[in-house]
C-alpha cells in the first residue's frame, strides 16, 4: 500500500517534469527563462564527463560540511555551558535571542573585511549562520533534563563531566539533532551565497557565472544539483538521527 | 526579579561592546576592519536622521512583505487542501520533498534572468523560501483537527467550502499563525541575502557598498540596524499572535 502511494507520488513528480519538457519543446514557456529540463540534464552529463563538475561540487560540499560541523561542536558546547545554571542563562540567553533572527548573510560583508575572499571567510560565515538552531536546541535540551535524575546522579557521586556525558547529552540529543537538520539546510544556502560573493570555485559561483552569460540551462543544471545535494544531506541526517536515537521509545517526527 | 534578569541580560552585550571599543582604541584590533562603537553609533544616527537607512529599510521590508504574502496566498489554501484530502497529500509528497531542499539562494540567478534587478527578485526568492514552512505547518495543523469537528459540519449540512471556512480554518489558525510568523522572519532574512548576493537595493546592498568603499562604521551601523529591526518584528509578531489568538488559548485553558 505504501509502496503504491510512493510509486504514484514519483509518477506525479515525473509527470510535472514531462509537462515542463513538452511545454518547453512547443515553445509554450519561454526557452530563455525555462529551458527544457532535458537540456539541463544534458549539461549535467557533459560537466560530469569533462570533469568540470567535481571541483566546484567538492568545494561546495566541504565548505558546507566544515561550517556545519564547526557550528555543531560550538553550538553544543555553548549550549551546555549556557544551560548549566540559571545565572549563565540569564547572562547569555537574551543575547542569543537577539542574534538569532539576524540574517546570517549580513555577516558576510564584515567577514570579507576581516578575512578577505577566502575559504576561511565562507566557513566562518557558515558557522555563524547555522549555529542558532543547534545552540537553541542544545540550550533547551540540556535544560529540560529531569531534575530528579540529576539528583540521583549526584547522590551516586557521578562527576560533572560524567553527568553531562551520560545523562544531559542523551537527553538533549533529539533537540540537538532537530537543530542540526535545520542548520544543515541553512549551511548549504549560506555557502552558495558566500560563493557567489567571494568567487570561490563552487556551485554558487558556477550558477551566478551562468546567469551573467544568460545560459539558463546551465543555471537549472546547477539548481537541480543543489536541490539533490540538499535532499541527500537531509536524507542522510534523517537516517543518522534514527540510528542514534533508536534507544528512544518513539521519535515524534512525522 | 525581572529587573535583575533584564540587567543580567545586558551585562554580556555591554561588556562585549566595551571590549570592542577598548581593543580598537588600544590598537589591538584594526580600526579599518572593526571600526568602533563610538563611530558606529553616530553613523547609525546620521543614517537614520537623513532618512537613507529608513528608505533602505522600506525597500527591504516591502519586498519581504510581498514575498511573504505570495507564500501565504499559495501555502495556506494548498495546505488546507492537502491536509483535508489525504490522497492528494500522498500524491504530491515526492514533488514537495524534492523542491523543498532546493537552497533558496540557488534561485537567485534564474529569477534575476526573469525579473532583472528589482523588488520582484527579492520577493520571488523570499516567497519560495517561506512557502515551505507555511505549507507544511498548515497541512499539519489541518490534519491535526479533531475529525468529529468536521463531521459535525457535515451533519449540519454545510458544503465543502463552508466547512473549510467555518470549521477547518479556525481550528487550524493557531498552527498557521506560528507558520506565518516563522515565515516572515525567513522572508526578511532572504530579502537581505538576495540584496547582499545580487540585488542592488535595500539594506543588504547598503551593507555591501559600505564594505566595498571601506566605510566599516557604516557597514556595522547597518548590521546593528538589521539585527534590531529583525528582533523588533519578531517580538511584535509574537505579541500580535498572542493578542489575536487569545480566544483560542482562553478556550484551551478552560477546557
Amino acid at each position: 500500500m505504501r509502496a503504491a502511494w510512493l510509486a504514484a507520488s514519483v509518477a506525479f513528480a515525473a509527470a510535472l517534469v514531462a509537462l515542463w519538457q513538452v511545454a518547453a519543446d512547443h515553445g509554450l514557456v519561454s526557452r530563455v527563462f525555462f529551458p527544457a529540463p532535458s537540456r539541463a540534464f544534458d549539461f549535467l552529463g557533459e560537466w560530469a564527463a569533462s570533469g568540470e563538475l567535481w571541483g566546484p561540487l567538492a568545494g561546495t560540499i566541504w565548505r558546507t560540511l566544515a561550517g556545519w560541523l564547526g557550528a555543531t561542536l560550538l553550538g553544543v558546547a555553548l549550549g551546555a555551558a549556557i544551560a548549566s545554571s540559571a545565572v549563565t542563562r540569564d547572562l547569555f540567553e537574551p543575547t542569543v535571542e537577539f542574534l538569532r533572527p539576524m540574517p546570517s548573510s549580513a555577516m558576510i560583508p564584515p567577514a570579507i573585511l576581516l578575512l578577505g575572499l577566502t575559504d576561511g571567510m565562507v566557513v566562518a560565515v557558515v558557522v555563524f549562520g547555522s549555529i542558532w538552531p543547534i545552540l537553541l536546541g542544545a540550550i533547551h535540551g540540556f535544560r529540560s533534563v529531569e531534575p530528579r535524575l540529576m539528583e540521583l546522579a549526584r547522590t551516586l557521586r557521578m562527576g560533572r563531566m560524567h553527568r553531562l556525558a551520560s545523562i544531559a547529552l542523551p537527553n538533549a540529543l533529539p533537540e540537538i539533532f532537530a537543530g542540526m537538520r535545520v542548520s544543515l539546510a541553512i549551511a548549504l544556502i549560506i555557502t552558495v551565497v558566500a560563493e557567489m560573493l567571494s568567487s570561490r570555485p563552487g556551485l554558487g559561483q558556477m550558477i551566478l557565472f551562468a546567469a551573467r552569460n544568460f545560459r539558463s540551462a546551465e543555471i537549472f543544471a546547477g539548481v537541480f544539483l543543489l536541490g539533490a545535494l540538499g535532499y541527500l544531506f537531509n536524507a542522510v541526517l534523517e537516517r543518522a538521527e534514527r540510528y542514534f536515537l533508536r534507544w528512544r521509545p518513539a521519535v515524534g517526527n512525522g | 526579579m525581572t529587573l535583575r534578569r533584564l540587567l543580567l541580560g545586558l551585562v554580556f552585550p555591554v561588556a562585549l561592546l566595551a571590549a570592542w571599543e577598548v581593543s580598537v582604541r588600544t590598537g589591538l584590533l584594526s580600526e579599518d576592519v572593526f571600526s568602533r562603537i563610538s563611530r558606529i553609533v553616530p553613523a547609525l544616527l546620521e543614517g537614520l536622521a537623513d532618512g537613507t537607512i529608513l528608505a533602505r529599510t522600506y525597500e527591504t521590508l516591502a519586498a519581504a512583505l510581498f514575498g511573504w504574502a505570495i507564500a501565504a496566498a499559495i501555502g495556506i489554501p494548498l495546505g488546507l487542501v492537502l491536509g483535508l484530502v489525504r490522497p492528494l497529500e500522498r500524491l504530491t509528497l515526492v514533488t514537495i520533498e524534492a523542491l523543498r531542499p532546493v537552497p533558496s539562494a540557488a534561485l537567485i540567478p534564474i529569477v534575476l534572468l526573469i525579473f532583472g534587478f528589482s523588488l520582484e527578485l527579492d520577493a520571488t526568492v523570499a516567497a519560495f523560501a517561506c512557502l515551505w514552512p507555511v505549507l507544511i505547518v498548515t497541512t499539519g495543523a489541518v490534519r491535526g483537527i479533531e475529525p468529529r469537528l468536521l463531521e459535525v459540519g457535515r451533519a449540519l449540512g454545510y458544503g465543502a467550502l463552508a466547512r473549510i471556512w467555518h470549521f477547518a480554518l479556525p481550528a487550524a489558525l493557531p498552527g498557521i499563525a506560528v507558520g506565518l510568523r516563522v515565515a516572515f522572519g525567513i522572508a526578511i532574512v532572504v530579502a537581505v541575502t538576495v540584496e547582499i548576493a545580487a540585488n542592488p537595493r535595500g539594506l543588504g546592498y547598503a551593507m555591501i557598498t559600505a564594505q566595498q568603499s571601506l566605510r566599516a562604521e557604516v557597514m556595522y551601523a547597518h548590521l546593528f540596524w538589521i539585527g534590531l529591526v529583525g528582533w523588533l518584528i519578531n517580538v511584535a509578531m509574537i505579541r500580535a499572535e498572542r493578542h489575536w489568538l487569545r480566544w483560542y488559548w482562553a478556550a484551551r485553558g478552560a477546557a
